[in-house]
């Protein structure tokens, strides 16, 4: 019981991470229909950024108040990730919009590589490491089993990060439902002419996507480094590879899906390994995408593609 | 209306093309201020076409069109249309899975929000039925819940030329009355200029002041509403059998 406790715990952390990437995949999908490829790098340039920003607050300007610090290094890694993400938009998607669906998807990869090979080659291949910053926790529970104690615990890390997503979701989920931007972003999504013909500016609409989902992949880019303690030019790969899948398990488009999509991916990820062999957590949760899919193509909360005008 | 009223839309030699395949060859016509004005014409005449590409989508290949005094012909779509143009389009083309109520708001987005409630209860006036659909979807409408809607969302933006493409079709002959009935009543009330394009000849060209016929991509003839509606061969064409 204690030990399914802590793995449901760590699985809603690593699954908080992975939604918050997600929200950027399927964001972008809604309303161009395009795979994003390169926003799994998007969110390696934020733990990046997060990380260059931590040192040279901490180290070269000798700022000591975490929490301060963790607000600037946020907003400057979104900043930054905003900057890529629209600039990626502008160079290598807006361009090929009126060509053959392919198109933006392969240079969708060749971005992704070209950011990965960016900063390999500025920041070298070896792994950054960052100290522990946040320590402690709380205590939930405590048990024993043959093999000894074992504690529930639940850490002020998981607790930021959990917070932090359940409350950049409850505000994207207004921004999307109530606000002037988030209509215009849902109704270039369902007829962009029509938006056009409304007076939206569909480009500049389009490029807010890109730069809202930037900016979320950010905050996922600094818990990452705060929860792992190590970064590498390739985390972007397999991270936006399992952010991708939660996106679709559910249902592209959808953004609570996306949300859903994450947690659970972040669950069966964390209780493969917790129970099973850590070796094939990968596979267990690329087999449970492949599973619903054949059973539900739209997703678990995807909207049928069939809409009766 | 006037004669003599200055002119508020014009369109001059405009041609578009889809790929290679020319949809209009040469169009010329002219909207004055407070007219109603029809264009009329067979299925795959070009009318949408037309109405299109004054709102730059497709854009003319040659050609001018000039919309107050200023050359839109290559302004982007959603820079026309802050200029005061709205068009219940080809379709209707009413957002599915948004409700009535945001399909209205999208309308109104450019327009002060102080006006939004003033608006809101105007169109209400004209089309009741949409205040009881008001949190259903758009894609859950009947048609004619969804030709309402679409002009509506059209009035939300405050427009000083409506552009309407086939309001009637697939309409009940009743509610193809009323809307009707309603664009004549916000042209002599409100001053509101319209083009209209239609199948529907008789209503139409009763309707308006000024007509244009259009076949295959060009304009045929052109007279006041009355003068068309009496000529043997646009009653042939487009009258005979086709009156409700």
């Amino acid at each position: 019981m204690e030990y399914f406790l802590q793995q449901l715990i760590n699985g809603l952390t690593l699954g908080s991470i992975y939604g918050l990437i997600a929200i950027g995949y399927t964001m972008v999908y809604g309303i161009i229909g395009m795979i994003n490829f390169a926003h799994g790098d998007i969110f390696m340039i934020g733990a990046f950024v997060s990380l260059a920003m931590f040192l040279v607050l901490t180290a070269v300007l000798g700022f000591a108040f975490l929490p301060v610090v963790l607000l600037i290094v946020v907003i400057v890694a979104m900043l930054f990730t905003s900057a890529w993400g629209w600039t990626v938009e502008r160079i290598a998607y807006r361009p090929l919009r009126g060509s053959f669906r392919l198109a933006p998807l392969i240079t969708a990869i060749g971005m992704s590589i070209v950011l990965q090979n960016f900063v390999q080659i500025t920041q070298g291949a070896r792994v950054k490491p960052l100290p522990p910053q946040i320590q402690g926790g709380i205590t939930l529970m405590q048990g024993s089993t043959e093999a000894g104690t074992i504690v529930v615990q639940l850490s002020y890390m998981q607790i930021i990060i959990i917070l932090t997503t359940v409350v950049l979701m409850a505000i994207f989920t207004l921004l999307i439902a109530r606000t002037p931007l988030g209509r215009a972003q849902r109704a270039c999504e369902q007829d962009r002419k029509m938006a056009a013909l409304l007076g939206v500016n569909v480009d500049r609409t389009i490029s807010l996507t890109f730069v809202m989902g930037a900016a979320l992949a950010a905050v996922a880019g600094l818990m990452f480094l705060l929860l792992y303690g190590v970064i590498d030019f390739y985390i972007g790969f397999l991270a936006g590879i399992k952010a991708f899948t939660a996106a679709v398990l559910g249902g592209i488009g959808s953004l609570p899906g996306a949300m859903l999509g994450g947690l659970l991916i972040g669950l069966i990820e964390v209780f493969w390994s917790g129970y099973f062999t850590v070796e094939y957590k990968d596979v267990a949760a690329f087999s449970i995408l492949a599973i619903v899919l054949i059973f539900l193509p739209s997703g678990l909360l995807g909207k049928p593609e069939v809409e009766k005008v | 209306m006037s004669g003599q009223a200055e002119t508020l839309l014009s369109v001059r030699g405009v041609e578009t093309y889809y790929g290679k395949i020319i949809a209009l060859r040469g169009v010329d016509l002219e909207v004055r201020r407070g007219e109603i004005v029809t264009m009329i014409g067979a299925n795959g005449a070009g009318k949408s076409t037309l109405m299109m590409t004054i709102c730059g989508d497709p854009r003319a290949r040659s050609g001018q069109i000039v919309y107050d005094g200023l050359d839109i012909t290559e302004m982007p779509t959603h820079e026309i249309m802050r200029m005061g143009i709205a068009q219940s389009p080809e379709g209707r083309r009413i957002f599915p899975r948004m409700t009535v109520m945001e399909n209205l708001q999208m309308g109104a987005a450019l327009v002060d929000p102080k006006h939004f409630e003033d608006d809101l209860k105007r169109v209400f006036e004209l089309f009741p039925r949409l205040k009881e659909r008001l949190h259903q979807r758009g894609g859950t409408l009947s048609g004619g819940e969804q030709q309402m809607l679409a002009i509506a969302r059209a009035l939300m933006s405050r427009p000083k030329l409506l552009l309407l493409d086939e309001p009637s079709l697939g309409l009940a002959p009743l509610i193809v009355k009323q809307i009707f009935e309603t664009i004549r009543e916000l042209n002599e009330n409100e001053g509101l200029t319209v083009f209209l394009v239609e199948q529907n000849a008789f209503h139409a060209l009763k309707l308006a002041h000024r007509g244009y016929v259009m076949v295959n991509g060009e304009i045929t003839m052109s007279g006041t509403g009355a003068e068309l509606l009496s000529r043997e061969d646009v009653r042939a064409a487009y009258l005979e059998g086709g009156r409700h």
